[in-house]
């Protein structure tokens, strides 16, 4: 809950950061230079999976401004375990070897096979040019069904098979005599194309390794500076007070810069093998071959019910592919598909069984939501369900949403809502849009010959992992002898708005002005511990901290206060960093009288207190997770000769909890939603037979332009959660409902040409061959 | 091929360097003038990240070699700022309208927007939209950038 008196959280404050990005004075990764610094090309395989037969770099390495020619053999040796933090190495569990770099093999096209140090990027691209690379080819595995089909090629000898992980399913007599009389009972497979998250800022590291010091400093684009601390004194072989990681402006990440990967790793090593500093700027080609994929996955959905449109029953089986070398090298995001499938509705018994595969394809790394097929595939599935049942879509959402007399409610999977929303949203979306008016308008435009569809995605968001690394933040909230308030965090923000944020947060809960506060985040020697920004988390844990930081240097400052105004500290009142007597307006003191007591003038602190004026608050949310919700509803037209589809309307109705700044928060929404449009009208990371990448610019992987996308409207429900603050993280939630939303609405507005939709993309394409087939 | 000498005139400034033909202009402004507010995201043409004013006309950076420059003026996206330290009326409406989150695509963005304005000071909406068509950004769904555009052109109030 805001603070009595609340001036900042809840105010669309005019963000912080904004004056030096837009004017061009960021400093973003390529903007590090140091004194020395050499840059790094990394030549890669041409080829899917294949042997590698000849790699001959003396060319390379005798080209005029090459310095080194290190190749995969040669990094991979010097190279310590470069599992990810929460991915400790489990030898019972299949994984890819964690290996920077090909070696004797490759694997995927962008397998790096060398990496040249050159005194530019010119001169080391010239000099990849000149390694004399042959690779005997084998065929490529790169689907799902081929992965797992008998006597398929296999990626990774080293495991055996293409299994890269798998959730077996429980046996359930129960849930199969549902199945098996239930009334109605309806199966579909669902399927979603490999995506990729494209930041506009591609990856990049700079490091640099002092022999003498034994230190080694890195400067990363990254969305969790602490994460590549540790990764970075991992594969480096130094304790992980010997390194110093920061982290600038970054632009964009959207998961792909949640973990390092492994140019990362293979750019420390060979920094520290130098003792030069080096730079890596990943190219856009890189990015879009040899980054990472995701979303590439498909559900099978069996819903049963009974006559009413009541869900009696769901069993799902997913099947995704996490590529040749997702970070940590295997598991499966199948686990959180399976949490959270039943999602908004009352689904009283459900069953789940997953696989994950290796393909000879670049790794699966998070994006946006990456546990979303829950939300695409059960939302379709409520469509077509309903379109079998006779019943209006946001009818049978209706019949089957959690209510809040239905609270505190357990999920099949365990885990608890105890404050969600999600029928509110349903209704609050469905009224914007005026439904019932959208529906007779489609029936006149029917009539007429025109397509109109109206889709509907209805989620609940498991923010603010509470749990493994990601469990807490701390904040080091620091009132310096001047009065000005510096707030050291292990957050990452890279757009999140943070710096703007956090400091509504201190500010209000502190009593001092917002413009006294500074959030110091990205330096390793500066902030504490964090998991960085990412997963929905940072309004909830980090915002949990700061307030229980401020909440607690506030008692302090009031102490303080009393004591010099001969006042009880519970009678004084702070606002905007002066402190007066309540009722008594003429006695007052400043932040920083108090802050010069603490400091510089200790006599007159109270008796036996200690001075300073700074503490450390580390929070960790009550609940494994913090719920949030929403509810999309967009509409559409389909050109059925060309198969263009335009949206007319994107609606959204959600429940952060309480919003620090809701012009964030909104901009949050519609960055998600715009991500999730393109990933049903416009992104496909596609590949050839032979496994060579289709899609490696922008004129190729296409993402949503300024013309292409919808206004999207707003509607908010503020309902409190149970953290510090009463927020909740929403910051995927826009990229988990859009993609459902917007096939719905295709499926609708094609529905009564006969046309069923299950597979994503729906291009102009793909919509000509459903009306065509 | 040797060495050349290219003297540019960039934000005002004469900028003079001996660079190889083959160095790009991007590189030009980022690595010999110091001035990185101008962003390389993809090096093909198409995301507008590094667009610059070549003697008043918004072109790709990455697009041209420094040697296309020679002689030629170039205002880049610190070259729009007031030289008092405030910001230009479109760098305030991006501010005001939340057009930007990252920050990696906006000055691309704020540059292109500047020259549309000037030959457009009152565009209609899907005017704005044509003009943003040739500038990516991955993070705001170019919700608040057209937005950014109706204020900077007075066609929309900044809020208080």
């Amino acid at each position: 809950m805001s603070p009595a008196g609340a001036r900042f959280v809840g105010q669309s404050i005019k963000r912080r950061e904004d004056p030096r990005l837009v004017s061009g004075h960021g400093r973003y990764i390529d903007d590090v230079v140091l004194p020395g610094m050499l840059h790094v090309a990394f030549l890669r395989s041409p080829v899917a999976r294949g042997v590698i037969t000849r790699l001959d770099v003396e060319a390379a390495r005798q080209h005029p401004g090459v310095v080194a020619v290190f190749t995969g053999a040669e990094i991979n040796q010097r190279c310590g375990p470069m599992h990810p933090t929460s991915q400790p190495p489990n030898p019972e569990a299949p994984h890819a070897p964690l290996r920077p770099m090909a070696e004797g093999d490759v694997r995927y096209v962008g397998d790096p096979v060398a990496l040249v140090v050159a005194e530019n990027r010119y001169v080391a691209e010239d000099a990849c040019d000149l390694i004399e690379l042959e690779v005997e080819p084998g065929p490529p595995v790169l689907d799902l069904e081929a992965a797992l089909a008998e006597g398929a090629p296999v990626v990774h000898p080293e495991v055996g098979s293409n299994i890269a992980g798998a959730i077996p399913a429980m046996p359930d007599p129960e849930l199969e005599q549902i199945l098996a009389s239930a009334p109605h009972v309806v199966t579909r497979t669902f399927r979603q194309q490999r995506q990729t998250n494209v930041p506009m800022e591609t990856r990049g590291i700079v490091a640099q390794y002092d022999r003498y010091a034994g230190d080694l400093r890195v400067w990363a684009s990254s969305q969790n500076i602490h994460e590549w601390r540790a990764y970075c004194a991992r594969v480096a072989g130094l304790p992980e007070n010997r390194v110093r990681a920061v982290m600038g402006d970054v632009g964009g990440g959207f998961g792909q810069k949640a973990f390092a990967l492994r140019e990362d790793a293979a750019v420390v090593v060979a920094a520290k093998e130098l003792a030069r500093p080096l730079k890596w700027i990943e190219d856009r080609q890189e990015n879009l071959m040899a980054a990472n994929s995701a979303r590439h996955e498909q559900a099978t959905v069996t819903m049963a019910l009974d006559d009413d449109g009541h869900i009696l029953a769901a069993k799902v089986h997913h099947v995704e592919d996490v590529g040749a070398h997702p970070p940590g090298g295997g598991g499966a995001g199948g686990g959180f598909v399976a949490m959270m499938f039943t999602g908004p509705y009352r689904i009283p018994r459900f069953g789940f069984s997953g696989t994950s595969v290796f393909t000879n394809t670049v790794g699966k790394a998070p994006y946006r939501g990456p546990w979303m097929m829950e939300t695409v595939a059960r939302e379709q599935m409520m469509d077509h369900v309903a379109r079998e049942l006779g019943i209006d879509p946001v009818e049978l959402r209706r019949r089957n949403v959690v209510r809040q007399e239905d609270l505190p409610y357990q999920l099949p999977s365990g885990l608890v809502y105890d404050v969600v929303t999600p029928a509110e949203n349903l209704e609050q979306a469905t009224a914007m849009l005026d439904y019932e008016g959208f529906r007779a308008a489609q029936e006149e435009a029917r009539a007429q010959g025109r397509y109109l569809g109206v889709g509907v995605g209805l989620y609940v968001e498991p923010s603010a992992v509470a749990f493994s690394v990601w469990a807490t933040d701390q904040a080091n909230i620091r009132i310096e002898p001047s009065g000005q308030v510096n707030v050291l965090m292990g957050v990452a923000s890279h757009g999140h708005s943070l710096e703007t944020t956090i400091p509504q947060v201190v500010a209000d809960h502190l009593g001092c002005d917002i413009e006294d506060v500074v959030l110091q985040q990205g330096d390793t020697a500066v902030a504490p511990f964090g998991a960085g920004t990412g997963g929905s988390r940072s309004a909830v844990i980090a915002g949990g901290a700061a307030q229980q930081g401020a909440t607690q240097l506030r008692e302090k400052v009031l102490q303080i206060a009393g004591s010099l105004l001969e006042a009880a500290p519970e009678d004084l009142e702070i606002d905007r960093s002066v402190i007066s007597v309540r009722g008594t307006p003429a006695k007052t003191l400043r932040l920083a009288d108090v802050a010069a007591a603490a400091y510089l003038n200790t006599d007159v602190l109270p008796a036996g207190m200690e001075p300073g004026l700074e503490v450390v608050a580390r929070y960790k949310p009550p609940a494994p997770f913090t719920w949030s919700n929403a509810c999309h509803v967009c509409t559409c037209e389909i050109d059925v000769h060309t198969g263009i589809v335009k949206l007319l309307r994107y609606i959204v109705s959600e429940d952060c909890g309480v919003m620090i700044n809701p012009m964030v928060v909104e901009g949050q929404i519609a960055g998600g939603v715009v991500q999730g449009i393109g990933g049903v009208l416009f992104e496909e990371v596609r590949y050839d037979a032979d496994g060579n990448p289709l899609t490696t610019t922008f004129l190729d992987y296409l993402i949503p332009t300024a013309p292409e996308v919808p206004i999207i409207e707003y509607g908010h429900i503020e309902t409190e959660s149970n953290t510090l603050g009463g927020y909740k993280g929403m910051g995927e939630g826009g990229a988990i409902g859009s993609p459902p939303a917007v096939a719905n609405a295709i499926a609708d507005a094609l529905a009564p040409l006969g046309v069923t939709v299950t597979d994503l993309p729906l291009g102009p394409s793909q919509v000509l061959a459903l009306l065509h087939p | 091929m040797g060495d050349v000498v290219v003297t540019v005139r960039v934000n005002g400034e004469e900028r003079k360097a001996l660079v190889e033909p083959r160095l790009t202009l991007a590189d030009f402004l980022r690595q010999e003038c110091g001035l990185t507010g101008t962003h390389l995201a993809c090096e093909h043409g198409v995301c507008g990240a590094c667009t610059v004013l070549l003697d008043g006309r918004a072109v790709r950076s990455c697009l041209l070699f420094a040697v296309q420059a020679e002689g030629a003026e170039v205002t880049t996206v610190e070259g729009l700022t007031p030289a008092d330290g405030s910001l230009s009326p479109v760098q305030e409406a991006f501010r005001d309208a939340h057009g930007l989150q990252c920050g990696f695509c906006t000055p691309g963005f704020i540059v292109s927007v500047t020259a549309f304005l000037q030959e457009n000071p009152k565009p209609t909406d899907e005017e704005i939209r044509d003009a943003l068509s040739g500038n990516l950004c991955r993070c705001t769904g170019y919700q608040g950038i057209i937005k950014a555009v109706r204020m900077a052109a007075g066609l929309e109030a900044a809020p208080a």
